[in-house]
């Protein structure tokens, strides 16, 4: 066969393609399996120490002690989110990415698409097994939260869904910055550090922060529809935790398709 | 023979400095293009805005007529080895290829295949981390020939290479070449170069010197390196004298 006559199969490569090759990517390497076991390993964990050291029936809510361990699952995927993007940077995966889909919106949707699904199942795994390891470990004589009852569900599906959320944020924040000390100071900045000082200052400022957002809206019973003294309903502030991704996603997008490999 | 790369008055400037300053040539199937210079002469610069991944500030360059990103099947019409080591050191050498095909639809068994043609069979579940810059240069060409493409671009693919490794890369070329294919690899060195290029592209601070052949470049001084040296003389102590 001679270049001349070399012929190639119709149409071009597509989103399912690129989401294919992201997923062999994301799939073969070690680190993101232990990563994401960590993160189930450690939200079933914590809520299971959390559920054994509660005494007696507490008036607070139990459905969001057991979602404490969720809080150190979120960073663990968005560290990982960061990673998707800059150790393709770090070794020069990117450029070879970039060879088989020169495309780059493309490239970094494809990612999210297949990052944000990875995530998603964890984080609904992490949030249910959290759940139930939590009943199981809470003592006698203290009435377990049901699946049934008002907000228990919403709580759980969307602590699990804040987890790929905030992964999303990270992998926007390594398309941007590139850099995976960097990206992981600044995630660390916008979920902790913000949380810390600005939401400390400002109770209104602090409920569209992500670290509150995570902990006490979505983890917790009480935001439901009708809900006095949330400062933001559940739904609400899902939507700003997504909007907090996708602008960082849609940066890191334009950065990408601008910028030199 | 019509070229399959184009490049047209390609620019590229970093602050002041041009890389790559309104360089023009062409690069055809069926043989051997050696892309000559000395380091930091903007070859590698000039390989990354043929595939697209820097941006020119003026000029183009075309594969087969159009610009690489709009290649229909990128990595089926274009195989490129720009770095040792572009691959994570956590992935197997056989995921790596595989994450490439599945992005073209490449057959699975194909990655089977540039693994054998390369000699990487035994290491492919591996972590190429683990890997020597051999196998790595290895791995790099098996990438590059993945998707059986019509041409090839090599960035000093035999950089760190043992004896045995340079002229596997050089009877792998030649014979790809043969097939028909346009292969434009790069080098500082001349001598090198010479044994398997049928076609000589020599630029100095991102500028054309000459587009010529071997013989044609030795007949210009006693021995092809003095010619080659006197080429390239005024660009090196050019820079020097600037630096």
């Amino acid at each position: 066969m001679t270049a001349g006559t070399r012929s190639l199969p119709p149409g071009r490569y597509r989103f399912r393609h690129v989401a294919r090759m992201e997923w062999v990517k994301l799939a073969s390497l070690r680190s993101t399996w232990a990563t994401l076991g960590i993160t189930i390993a450690a939200a079933a964990g914590i809520a299971a120490l959390a559920a054994a050291g509660t005494k007696t029936t507490p008036s607070q809510d139990l459905t969001n002690s057991m979602m404490t361990g969720m809080f150190a699952g979120v960073l663990l995927a968005g560290v990982l989110g960061v990673l998707a993007v800059t150790s393709e940077y770090t070794s020069g995966t990117i450029r070879a990415t970039l060879a088989a889909a020169p495309r780059r919106p493309l490239v970094l949707a494809a990612k999210a698409a297949v990052f944000g699904i990875v995530t998603l199942i964890t984080g609904q795994a992490a949030a249910f097994l959290a759940f139930f390891a939590g009943r199981t470990a809470l003592g006698h004589g203290i009435a377990a939260p049901a699946l049934g009852q008002p907000g228990v569900l919403r709580t759980i599906v969307l602590s699990g869904a804040s987890l790929a959320l905030i992964g999303l944020l990270g992998l926007g924040l390594g398309a941007i910055i590139r850099h995976t000390a960097a990206a992981v100071t600044v995630l660390a900045g916008i979920v902790y550090a913000g949380e810390l000082f600005i939401g400390q200052l400002d109770r209104t400022i602090d409920a569209y922060l992500p670290a509150y957002i995570v902990g006490d809206t979505l983890g917790g019973r009480t935001c439901g529809p009708g809900a006095v003294g949330c400062p933001l309903p559940a739904w609400a502030a899902m939507s700003v935790l997504a909007a907090y991704a996708a602008a960082a996603l849609l940066i890191g997008g334009c950065i990408l398709a601008w910028r030199d490999a | 023979m019509r070229p399959v790369i184009q490049v047209r008055q390609l620019t590229k400037r970093y602050g002041a400095t041009a890389a790559v300053d309104q360089l023009s040539f062409d690069v055809r199937p069926g043989m051997v293009t050696g892309f000559l210079g000395p380091n930091g002469s903007g070859k590698s610069t000039t390989m990354r805005l043929i595939l697209g991944l820097d941006r020119a500030d003026a000029g183009h360059a075309r594969i087969g007529g159009r610009p690489y990103r709009d290649l229909r099947w990128p990595l089926r019409e274009v195989g490129a080895l720009l770095e040792a080591r572009a691959f994570h050191p956590g992935r197997p050498a056989r995921a790596h290829l595989a994450a490439l095909a599945a992005g073209n639809a490449i057959p699975r068994a194909r990655v089977q295949e540039v693994l054998a043609l390369t000699g990487l069979e035994q290491v492919a579940g591996k972590r190429a981390g683990t890997f020597s810059l051999g196998m790595a240069q290895r791995l790099g060409i098996a990438a590059a020939l993945l998707g059986d493409p019509g041409v090839l671009l090599l960035d000093e693919p035999v950089n760190g290479l043992d004896p045995e490794g340079i002229r596997w890369i050089r009877d792998l070329l030649r014979s790809l070449a043969a097939e028909g294919r346009a292969v434009l690899v790069s080098s500082h060195l001349i001598s090198e170069t010479a044994l398997m290029a049928d076609h000589l592209v020599v630029i100095g601070r991102g500028r054309l010197l000459a587009d010529t052949t071997a013989a044609e470049l030795a007949a210009r001084a006693s021995t092809l390196e003095e010619a080659f040296l006197q080429l390239t003389g005024a660009s090196t102590e050019y820079r020097a004298a600037r630096s």
